[in-house]
This record gives C-alpha cells, sequence and structure tokens, in this order.
C-alpha cells in the first residue's frame, strides 16, 4: 500500500511499470527498488531461508543482509532492495542458493 | 518519570511557568524541554529576544517573559516539536493553547476535536480557532480549552473521517 | 583500467559529503561513491529537523540538508560521483575495488582514502525474529520516506533511542499505528523531547521491558512482551501478547569497518562509541597515513557531529596532499571548538569518554 497523504514529503514517482512476480502482473514505479514495489502489492516474502526453508522478507533495505535475494530476469541472487525495477521484468522466487549463469 | 515514560510531571511543569501576575497578563511561551542536549534553534527563532541566548549548545532553553509577546513564532521552528504558546487571558472560561502540529489532515477553523494531554489521553473536547500553516510543515493549531485545562491539553487527535 | 585520483571518499553520508567539499573548496580533485541508489546516507531517510547549531543546519529537516549538500558537490565541476557502486576490496599496493551496478568492477588508485561508510544495524535475536514483518529501523524508514510504500499497519518499536522514537514519530506521520516503543532498559536512551512528543501523540514508552517471542505463519501476526526486573530477567505473569504485522527493530548501531579492518588500520573495542573503531589523530587520520576517518564508522554518534568530522578530515587530506590552505589552522581549530562544544553536554560525555581510548 502506498502513502496518500504525508505531512511533510512530497513523493516523486518515476513511470508506472508492469513487472510479473511469479507469474502474476503487478505494477510499481520505474527506478524504485523492485523490493518495495513487490511490498506495496503486498509480497512480504521474497525468499525461503536455505537450510530450514524458512520465510524472508525485506530486512535491511541496503543490500547487506541477503534477506531479499531473488530471480530476477533469469538471474539469480539478485538484492531486490536496491535492484531498480524496469519495465517487464520477470520476478520470480529463487530455488535454494541459485544458480550461476 | 520523565525518563522513563516520556511525560514531564506537574513539577517539571510547574518549574518552567512564568509567575502569578505575568499568566495575568497575556499570552507566553512554554518551552517544554528539560534536557540538555546540543541544540539551540529556539534562541535564534525569537525575534524580541525573550528565548536567552545559550552559553553552550548544550544549555537548558530559558525565556524572559517580559519579552515575550506569545507571537508563537519559535514554535515552527524547535525541531524538538517542545515549544507551546498559552493565554490564560483568552476569555472568561477559555484558555488558548497554540500547538505545533506535522501530520494530516489539518483540522478546520471550528473543528471541534478531542484534546490530549501530554499522555495522549483524551481529557477534553477543544475548539479550533485557527490553523496556521508553517512553510517548515511545523504547522501551528490555536486552540481552546477550559481555563484548569490549559497546562494539562497538548496535542489534539483528528478523529478519522 | 586503474583511476588514479587524488582524494577517494568511500560513503556520501553527511561526513563524506562534508569532507568531500572541504577539499573540492581546496582545489582538489574528488572521487566519491556511494552504494545508495541515492547520495545522502541517513540523511535522506529523515523527515525530522535536526538539533545542533546553525553550522550543522540545525532546524532544517534530514533530507533537505542532504539535498543541501549534493547541490553544492556537484556545483564543483572536480567532483566525480559514483552511485549504486559499493568499495568491495582494498589492496596491498593501494587499490580500491568497487562494484559498481552490481555489475561492473572498478578500480581506484588514490593518494589519499576517506573511509566514511556510517553503521550498520544490530540484529535481535529471539523466536522467529526473521519472519518477514521483522525489519531493521532503516528498511522501514527507506520503504516509507524514500519509496513512499507503507510498511505495514500495526507497529511494535523495540527501542527507545533516538532511532526507535523518531521512527515511531514517522510511522505515525505515514498513517501508520504504532501501539507501544518498548525498551528494555529502565530509562528512555533517546533525546526526552522525542519521547514526549510520541507520548503525547498516544503511543506507550513501554521502559523495562522486552520483546521475547514473534509469532505469525508466514509473516509476523504478534508479539509477547514482558516486564524485566533490575537484573534483566522477565517478572513471571506480565507477559502480553501485541497484534502486530510490523516489528521495527532500533536497538542500536555499530560502525560499518570492514575496509578499515582489511587495510589493516589499527582499531580497538570502545562500547561507548558502538563497537570496534579506528585509532586517529585530530587531523582524522587512521595508523595508516593516507586513510582517514569520519562520521558513524569512526564512533556512533550524530549527524552535527558527522559533518564537523568530515569537515576536519576533509581539511586535513586536503592539507595531505599538499593543497594550499592559507586558513587551515584557523578553519581546523573552528571545527573541533564546534564539536568540543557539542559534545560538552551530558550527552555528549560519553563519546568523549569514549573517544580517550582512540584519539591521539
Ligand atoms: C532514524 C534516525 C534519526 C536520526 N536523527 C538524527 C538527528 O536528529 N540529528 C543528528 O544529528 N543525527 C541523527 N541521526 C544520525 C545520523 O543520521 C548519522 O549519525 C549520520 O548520518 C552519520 O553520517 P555518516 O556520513 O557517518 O554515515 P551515513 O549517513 O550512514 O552514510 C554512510 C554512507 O556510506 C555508504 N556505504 C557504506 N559502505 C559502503 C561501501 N562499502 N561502499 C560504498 N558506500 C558505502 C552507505 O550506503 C551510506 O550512504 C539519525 C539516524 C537515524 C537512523
Ligand atoms: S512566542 Fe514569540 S515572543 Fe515569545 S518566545 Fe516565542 S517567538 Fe519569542
Ligand atoms: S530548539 Fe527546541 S529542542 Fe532545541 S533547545 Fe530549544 S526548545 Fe529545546
Amino acid at each position: 500500500m502506498r502513502i496518500k497523504n504525508h505531512p511533510i514529503l512530497k513523493f516523486e514517482f518515476g513511470r508506472k511499470v508492469k513487472f510479473t512476480f511469479e507469474g502474476k502482473e503487478m505494477y510499481g514505479y520505474e527506478g524504485e527498488p523492485i523490493g518495495a514495489a513487490l511490498h506495496d502489492n503486498g509480497v512480504m516474502v521474497l525468499r525461503q531461508s536455505i537450510k530450514l526453508k524458512r520465510p524472508r522478507g525485506f530486512f535491511c533495505a541496503i543490500g547487506h543482509c541477503s534477506s531479499c535475494l531473488m530471480e530476477v530476469d533469469g538471474e539469480s541472487n539478485v538484492r531486490t532492495c536496491v535492484e531498480p525495477l524496469k519495465e517487464g521484468m520477470v520476478v520470480k522466487l529463487q530455488k535454494g542458493k541459485g544458480t550461476l549463469k | 518519570m520523565l525518563k522513563q515514560t516520556g511525560i514531564p510531571t506537574k513539577e517539571d511543569i510547574e518549574k518552567i511557568l512564568p509567575s502569578k501576575q505575568r499568566r495575568e497578563k497575556g499570552a507566553y511561551v512554554v518551552i517544554e524541554c528539560f534536557e540538555e542536549i546540543p541544540c539551540d534553534p529556539c534562541t535564534a527563532a525569537c525575534q524580541y529576544g525573550a528565548i536567552l541566548q545559550m552559553e553552550n549548545v548544550n544549555d537548558l532553553p530559558e525565556a524572559d517573559y517580559e519579552k515575550c509577546n506569545g507571537c508563537g513564532i519559535c514554535i515552527g521552528l524547535c525541531p524538538g516539536v517542545a515549544i507551546f504558546v498559552v493565554d490564560e487571558t483568552y476569555s472568561e472560561e477559555k484558555a488558548l493553547i497554540k500547538l505545533p502540529y506535522e501530520f494530516t489532515p489539518l483540522p478546520n477553523k471550528g473543528d471541534v476535536v478531542p484534546g490530549l494531554d501530554r499522555a495522549g489521553e483524551e481529557v477534553c473536547k477543544a475548539e479550533v480557532i485557527r490553523v496556521q500553516k508553517h512553510p517548515s510543515k511545523t504547522n501551528i493549531i490555536w486552540i481552546t480549552v477550559q481555563k484548569e485545562l490549559a497546562h494539562e491539553v497538548r496535542f489534539i487527535r483528528i478523529p478519522e473521517i | 583500467m586503474i583511476h588514479q585520483v587524488p582524494m577517494l571518499v568511500i560513503g556520501g553520508g553527511p561526513a563524506g559529503m562534508v569532507a568531500a567539499l572541504q577539499a573540492l573548496e581546496a582545489g582538489v580533485d574528488v572521487v566519491l561513491i556511494d552504494d545508495g541508489i541515492e547520495i545522502g546516507g541517513q540523511l535522506i531517510k529523515q523527515t525530522h529537523k535536526f538539533f545542533g547549531s546553525e553550522m550543522e543546519y540545525a532546524g532544517t529537516r534530514g533530507f533537505q540538508i542532504g539535498n543541501l549538500l549534493t547541490d553544492k558537490l556537484f556545483s564543483f565541476d572536480n567532483f566525480k560521483y559514483f552511485g549504486r557502486t559499493t568499495a568491495t576490496g582494498f589492496y596491498e599496493d593501494g587499490v580500491v575495488t568497487a562494484l559498481k551496478d552490481n555489475k561492473e568492477y572498478l578500480k581506484f588508485k588514490p593518494e589519499v582514502i576517506l573511509i566514511a561508510t556510517g553503521a550498520s544495524e544490530k540484529p535481535l535475536a529471539i523466536p522467529n525474529c526473521d519472519l518477514p514483518g521483522v525489519y531493521g529501523a532503516g528498511a522501514v524508514q527507506t520503504l516509507m520516506n524514500l519509496y513512499g510504500v507503507m510498511p505495514g499497519k500495526k507497529a511494535l518499536m523495540i527501542g527507545a533511542g533516538n532511532i526507535g522514537l523518531i521512527i515511531a514519530y514517522q510511522l505515525l506521520q505515514a498513517g501508520t499505528e504504532v501501539s507501544a516503543v518498548v525498551e528494555a532498559m529502565p530509562c528512555i536512551g533517546g533525546y526526552l523531547v522525542h519521547a514526549s512528543k510520541i507520548r503525547r501523540a498516544g503511543i506507550p514508552i513501554m521502559t523495562s521491558h522486552t520483546i521475547t517471542e514473534i509469532e505469525g505463519d508466514a509473516c509476523v501476526e504478534r508479539a509477547q512482551i514482558v516486564r524485566v526486573d533490575e537484573n534483566w530477567q522477565p517478572v513471571p505473569g506480565t507477559e502480553k501478547w501485541i497484534d502486530t504485522d510490523l516489528i521495527c527493530v532500533a536497538v542500536g548501531l555499530t560502525p560499518l569497518i570492514d575496509l578499515l579492518w582489511m587495510a589493516g588500520c589499527e582499531m580497538k573495542y570502545v562500547a561507548k562509541l558502538g563497537g570496534e573503531v579506528p585509532v586517529r589523530n585530530k587531523q582524522m587520520q587512521a595508523t595508516i597515513p593516507n586513510i582517514f576517518v569520519a562520521g558513524d564508522a569512526a564512533g556512533i554518534e550524530e549527524a552535527s557531529s558527522a559533518i564537523l568530522e568530515g569537515a576536519i578530515a576533509g581539511l586535513g587530506m586536503a592539507n595531505f596532499l599538499g593543497a594550499e590552505i592559507a586558513d587551515y589552522d584557523e578553519k581546523h581549530n573552528k571545527y573541533w571548538n564546534e564539536l568540543n562544544s557539542f559534545r560538552s553536554g551530558p550527552i555528549g560525555q560519553r563519546i568523549s569518554e569514549g573517544l580517550k581510548f582512540v584519539l591521539s
């Protein structure tokens, strides 16, 4: 969900773009982190931990914690909290450690 | 108490209020800043010199109530959102409180809204008599309350529409 | 290709930006790299007005200070900025490697380097603290203040230091309900004016309380809090479950010093400064002569002091490079006087005591 009215800030959003998450169509703003767009669409679980398969979400938001690694356009281990969203991106939950292309 | 809960006590407040005579003369500033922190914009905010210069940036702010006319300019310039203005001479029964407000939506003039005390508890209905928009977005709301609540009410809640 | 540069600044928060400005003003060419999407470090997420004095932009909102400094930097022709660029390594031959846009490796060979990487957040270790919905304080701010995304509907804040108090207020401003601020210490750690402003807006601050457990299927649904006694032990019978979909962890910061370690700078553990910090002199020079430090990476403090330390370091670095600075001593002393006066109150005392171990 987006913030409707903010008493201090005026948000300047980029262009509205379409992307998919696990095949489902979603919208976000160009240039914002993929993770923020997913969050806005109600997607909280971004990956599963490797050994215990526990759900993980957005945590540090600065690319340090590995809690948001996902598969984006076929590439594994993308830090979605710092990777800017682009039109048509294909975002998927990653299996395990992912694969090197 | 303040250090445990964030709520200044009656004694804390009494210490900073002006004399009875001054309170009967008209509006005055109430600076609810009780801790030595490295901060001093209030001293430059008052054009009338009613907030004394500090020797050290960590000093507590101190008001010269004889110089203060209650204009409220300092309210919008305190980063701690800790300055208020109170006028106990507003009318027979009512006192005027000017308070900083950094939320949306803003109330409208004439609205009657819950008046909250320093613990965030509703203690009365307050009437909004003016909404001063401040360029820094620390807007200043003028409300009136029963006189005995002049030093109780410090916030308002805008009921959801 | 190796970029041969006179001065490299790693980290574009207030410390790095102000250091760069000082050096640019002295005529030094500066390259600044920062791993964020936007330059500005912590400043760009801060919607509240900052404390301090005029020189540190007191009374101006954090993000506006960031904008001011950014505009100044980009007005210099001899300033070069690499965004989304993470410094990853520091080699014996003085080469710094950095990863740009997660793709391209850059190499820099600077004559002098500033490490102003800021801090990282301390985690919270309790059952289910890895569930989605448990966020670091920085992540909550990033979502709501940079990208306009509501981080949750009903929040529980852990930690009543300045960061916890300020973000609780910011959550209210964004339209999120805040159930409480929970703090294990018997007293509020942050500034009391911040505490009072959230308290009168109806957020209870529960000192001597801690969070013991989080529950939820795929995401956070509720959390258990409990009162603790003087020995930090939970008091039986005081457990309480609170429904919440957002737990914001603000239990402290620790300096981000990996690069200083890699470079082999002498470090010391100083709890009052937040952890391992570099030994430095009055120019903010570390024990390796061409490495300078400033800001939270040199000890957890505030933006106001990061600005002053940045100014001192930037000046020292320009001097190190042999730039002509006519009023060097005057400026150096002025910044130190400001810094000392800033630290002279009861709050800064902790910092001053900590500095005794690392400042020569
Ligand atoms: C909620 C909150 C409220 C605050 N309120 C106040 C306040 O009211 N007043 C005040 O004075 N201070 C306040 N502060 C503190 C202040 O923001 C920090 O002390 C200050 O930002 C420290 O500045 P810095 O430049 O050292 O680090 P930062 O601002 O953290 O900047 C460091 C930068 O370095 C980058 N970086 C890190 N590692 C690398 C790498 N390897 N390669 C490239 N770049 C890297 C980071 O991405 C970041 O952009 C607040 C902090 C928070 C979190
Ligand atoms: S209310 Fe007006 S006169 Fe009084 S201290 Fe504030 S700015 Fe000065
Ligand atoms: S400006 Fe506000 S917070 Fe700062 S010292 Fe003055 S009253 Fe206190």
